[in-house]
């Protein structure tokens, strides 16, 4: 694999080959000194044209379990303010010789426009409404820890679907792991098409609840009010919201996820957040573990090294000293 | 306007097609431009012969949209190298449209159009904006524009969004015998959005327009033309229910005509799997179903012409992120092959004739340009020599690198294609000889 863009890449194979990676890393972040040297030598660039913390964090530190060197380019203080293209910008880091550029962009496919002109490895952190292969596979992770496998599997994706990253992602990785996915949202929450999307749809939370082995809800996007997508945060919560009555119609068993930030009070209420059946918190630290996971395998042992087969440096593109 | 004194040209061993059938000629052009004999086995008598053994001779196309860049974004594209794509693919005339920096809603900005016209390898035919730097708030001086020989107006680009004011410039045109061309786009509708709404938009996380966007503005536009009995020419149409509005528009007998673009039956939104903003055009790539209910619409004459929407742009702008890049791709080189190998070749369906893709592509859109005096008429002695001299047969294959214009933004790079542009002459002189620009 030379590069992480979406998880039709991966298929249930590629899937379960991280999977399995990722048992090993856990149990490095597990050690007194969770380090080891797998990738020395390799470099590692952040590439975040949109605020992030914990995406950006949990890459920077699986990269440097892996004892990666690594290398920030802040868009906001960066040549991009300066007009400079898409293409420079990720050519002139490639020219200082990096591995691997992760990238979040919040226009879809930009990870695929970056592979036409990079001959490093470019990891998707999400891009636009698009896809967050990495939000996915820790979200599996999580899952088979609590389920063992995700086979005949109910899982309920709440929310806002239609502008979602995660569930992009989430759908195509679940499905491909053999759970049942219900999507649960306003019709102007849910994409236009659900052609060729092995989902199901409901409108009634009430009713999904209790036969799902799992609650994912999704992030509103407080910012989209303006487009008259629900009539008021008030309604949303009244009917898709995960309140505290409501959790209560989940089985004793069932799970609940959520991707974060969270919106305590609006999507999900702080109580049920909080509560035995929630597993927010290991899904951010599997985030690592399945990163360092995502890293060693494009970047491992056996892998090119791609500043020694890169190509010069193009003459068109502009050095910034 | 060429020189009025051109080298007499004898267009030799062709077969001649345009509105009234083909038949077996040579075409002797004279020192004034215009055709001076038409008929078989004419003698050369000194003057310059090119050969069109295997070729039809054929009215030069007409392309009722073109966007020239010119004045503006010369970056992209000038009316010079605008003009040589556009002999390069036989094309005698094209109708510029106004959307340059400034606007072309002024005599200023008209007159600066039309003078570098002149120095073009073909016809300029400028169109006005409908508003004042097509803001949708004002009308433009049409009169005055029209005075200056404007004969086609739009605010392409956009549509006129008001009801009463697009009312208002439909009744105005009227007067003036011009025709108002639309962009069909409720913006309202469309916004934000930079592909087809569907499967593919929902599957690659794109913000999406639906075709109700376009159909909305066509039921409008066809209502109005009822109202008040004006022309409206509809601007590449892609949706398979503004073909459907069309038709039964033109079955009531409205003022109604349409154009699609090459692109809108040659491509779908699955091409924006991979990408690349190429492939991004306004309006956007539509389904299956829409591409052959254009097709269907060019067949049955629904849809009135061809045109290219020749839009160049920039590597660097193209290059941007596929929501963020400018909407548009190259045309005029490759629309004729394009139309010659989708809806002749073996597998077409509906399949035309040749005879009917040239009427799409040249006399059709002449008659809608109002300049059928000069363009998109009979091979008949005592008119201007607007001609292309086309290889039906011959395949090529499309190089990016080797377009005339400025831009590269052609979607077909690599594609095989067949009918070749052997020769264009324009107003008495070859633009293209053996499928090379003279200049």
């Amino acid at each position: 694999m030379r590069h992480l863009l979406g998880i039709d890449d991966l298929g249930r194979d590629g899937i379960d080959e991280v999977m399995a990676l990722t048992d090993s890393f856990v149990e490095v972040s597990r050690r007194a000194i969770p380090k080891v040297p797998t990738l020395r030598g390799r470099t590692v660039a952040w590439l975040f044209y949109e605020d992030s913390t914990r995406t950006r964090l949990s890459f920077e530190t699986a990269a440097r379990r892996l004892s990666a060197d690594t290398m920030n380019f802040s868009v906001g203080s960066s040549s991009v303010k300066k007009g400079e293209s898409l293409r420079d910008t990720a050519q002139t880091i490639q020219a200082m010789g990096v591995d691997a550029i992760v990238v979040r962009h919040a226009s879809a496919g930009v990870p695929w426009q970056l592979t036409r002109w990079l001959d490093c490895s470019v990891v998707n952190a999400g891009d636009g409404w698009h896809e967050h292969p990495t939000q996915a596979l820790l979200d599996c992770y999580t899952l088979r820890h609590h389920l063992g496998s995700l086979e005949g599997r109910h899982i309920a994706i709440v929310g806002d679907v239609k502008h979602s990253r995660v569930a992009g992602s989430d759908v195509r990785a679940f499905a491909a792991l053999g759970a049942k996915v219900t999507l649960v949202a306003p019709p102007t929450l849910l994409p236009a098409s659900l052609a060729g999307w092995p989902v199901e749809v409901s409108h009634d939370l009430d009713a999904v609840l209790p036969e799902a082995d799992v609650a994912y809800v999704l992030r509103m996007q407080l910012e989209r009010q303006h487009e008259a997508l629900v009539p008021s945060l008030r309604e949303y919560t009244r009917t898709y919201g995960l309140t505290v009555d409501r959790a209560r119609r989940l089985r004793p068993d069932a799970l609940v996820m959520h991707p974060g930030p969270m919106n305590r009070g609006i999507e999900i209420a702080a109580e049920v957040a909080e509560s035995s059946q929630a597993v927010i918190r290991e899904q951010v630290s599997n985030g690592v573990a399945v990163r360092m996971a995502v890293l060693f395998l494009l970047l491992g042992s056996g892998r090119p090294d791609a500043h020694a087969t890169a190509d010069p440096v193009p003459t068109e593109v502009p050095l910034h000293g | 306007m060429a020189d009025p004194t051109v080298a007499p040209l004898l267009v030799a061993g062709g077969t001649v097609l345009d509105a009234d059938g083909s038949r077996r000629a040579d075409v002797r052009i004279g020192g004034d431009g215009r055709i001076a004999e038409v008929g078989p086995d004419l003698d050369a008598d000194g003057a310059q012969v090119l050969d069109a053994t295997g070729c039809l001779v054929a009215p030069g196309l007409v392309d009722l949209h073109t966007h020239l860049r010119q004045p503006g974004k010369e970056e992209a594209e000038t009316i010079e190298t605008g003009s040589r794509c556009a002999a390069l693919g036989g094309y005698t005339a094209v109708v510029a449209m106004p959307n340059t920096t400034p606007t072309m809603d002024s005599a200023a900005v008209i007159r600066e159009v039309q003078e570098l016209g002149r120095a073009a390898l073909c016809a300029v035919v400028p169109s006005g904006a409908i508003t004042v730097g097509r803001a949708g708030e004002q009308l433009s001086p049409m009169a005055e524009l029209a005075e200056l020989g404007v004969t086609i107006f739009t605010d392409d680009g956009t549509g006129v969004q008001d009801d009463r004011l697009m009312r208002r410039a439909l009744e105005y045109a009227s007067g003036l015998g011009v025709t108002l061309a639309q962009h069909c786009e409720v913006t309202s509708l469309s916004e934000g959005s930079c592909m087809h709404e569907g499967e593919w938009s929902s599957r690659l996380g794109l913000p999406g327009q639906p075709a109700e966007a376009e159909e909305l503005m066509v039921m409008r536009d066809i209502a109005l033309a009822r109202l008040t009995g004006a022309r409206v020419h509809l601007q590449h149409l892609s949706t398979a229910g503004s073909v459907a509005l069309v038709r039964a528009a033109k079955a009531e007998g409205l003022p109604v005509t349409a154009e699609a673009t090459t692109h809108h039956f040659t491509l779908t939104d699955a091409c924006v799997a991979s990408y690349d903003p190429v492939f991004k055009v306004h309006p956007p790539l539509r389904t299956d179903a829409d591409v052959a209910a254009v097709r269907s619409g060019l067949a049955d004459g629904t849809i009135d012409a061809i045109a290219t929407d020749h839009a160049p742009h920039t590597t660097e702008e193209k290059e941007r992120p596929f929501d963020a890049a400018p909407p548009g791709m190259l045309g005029l080189e490759t629309a004729l092959a394009l139309a010659l190998t989708e809806l002749t070749g073996p597998d077409a369906d509906p399949r035309l004739d040749v005879a009917e893709v040239l009427a799409l592509l040249s006399w059709r859109p002449a008659a809608i340009a109002g300049i059928d005096d000069r363009h998109g008429g009979p091979v008949v002695p005592g008119r201007p020599a607007n001609l292309c001299v086309v290889d039906a047969d011959a395949t090529w294959t499309v190089d990016r690198e080797r377009t005339a214009s400025r831009s590269r933004n052609t979607p077909y790079a690599g594609r095989t294609l067949r009918g070749r542009v052997r020769h264009t002459i324009y107003e008495g002189t070859p633009t293209v000889i053996d499928g090379d620009a003279t200049r």
